[in-house]
């Protein structure tokens, strides 16, 4: 099966296709949201130490994973924008954004509402916490410096820079708890090794990971379809749109 | 089964208030990036064209 990939690499042809792949995506995150919810709060049994406090893992996890892998995701499109000067990957990138900042907020949100109770303290400046309160700003540097020039294709250029040098701070977040001596547990998956919890605690985790990544996908393609339109509104396509139609 | 009744449930064994802080606020989250982007999207389809329609 031949696909013209190339294709899908002008807005004009990707617009109509993402808005046929976003109630997909949706659905996806919907099911699997359910399903996550589910083991998260009547499959998983009481944490030992950490009572039922601990059930705030199932979206703080997720969350934190979807922070560090969407402003990977957002870097590598911004790059690519900036090699090859290709529209769509710098739409892609500013579109990515406002959900990575939105997943590095619900992970600080939801880490401080689980360190009151188990530290004691909403929040410490250990380097897992800070590193990722320096991610929320990488996101808000990168969004505030594309609203801050008007031309759009200067925006991407710029924006690609701190995108790129940014990504460091990714590598930092992770091995955070193994380099330095943090209030913050170490990992308790890693792809080196097996799991150290129990089962069906890591199956929810996974279940929800999976949601917030569909649901993550879904979004950034309505809001690429945004960019998409407010960046080629006098372009005769657009014009043609049956959904601009009354 | 976890929990004896709702309000049990509700309960989180006494730690309702962090983690329903946590899901609630994450789900209102998405709801307000989902009606922000709808408004975007309309806005945009609105803003459209209009640049130079023909007289």
């Amino acid at each position: 099966m031949a696909i013209n990939w190339f294709k899908y690499s002008s807005p004009a042809s990707f617009y109509p296709l993402a808005g046929r792949l976003t109630p997909w995506f949706f659905a996806a995150a919907a099911v699997l949201a359910v399903a996550g919810l589910y083991i998260s709060f009547f499959v998983a049994p009481a944490d030992a130490q950490q009572g039922e406090a601990y059930r705030i893992i199932f979206i703080h996890v997720p969350a934190a994973w979807m922070s560090m892998f969407i402003y990977v995701v957002m870097a590598i499109w911004a790059g690519v924008g900036l090699a090859f000067n290709t529209r769509l990957s710098s739409m892609f990138a500013s579109a990515l954004a406002p959900t990575g900042a939105l997943m590095t907020f619900i992970a600080l949100w939801t880490g401080s509402l689980w360190g009151k109770p188990m530290w004691g303290t909403w929040w410490v400046w250990d380097a897992r916490l800070t590193s990722e309160l320096i991610l929320l700003f990488l996101y808000f540097g990168f969004m505030s410096l594309q609203a801050a020039i008007d031309d759009p294709r200067r925006a991407d250029k710029a924006g690609a820079v701190i995108a790129l040098v940014g990504v460091v701070n990714v590598p930092i977040i992770y091995f955070s708890v193994k380099w330095w001596n943090t209030l913050h547990q170490g990992a308790s998956v890693s792809l080196t090794r097996s799991p150290t919890m129990a089962k069906t605690m890591l199956l929810g985790m996974l279940v929800m990971a999976l949601a917030f990544w569909m649901y993550s996908i879904a979004v950034t393609l309505i809001r690429v379809r945004a960019i998409i339109l407010e960046r080629e509104r006098n372009s005769d396509w657009v014009k043609a749109l049956e959904e601009r139609q009354p | 089964m976890n929990w004896a009744s709702a309000a049990d449930f509700f309960a989180m064994g006494g730690y309702g208030v962090y983690v329903w802080g946590s899901f609630g606020v994450t789900a209102a989250c998405f709801a307000l990036e989902i009606i922000v982007l709808r408004a975007r999207q309309r806005a945009a389809l609105r803003a459209s064209g209009s640049g130079s329609r023909e007289p």
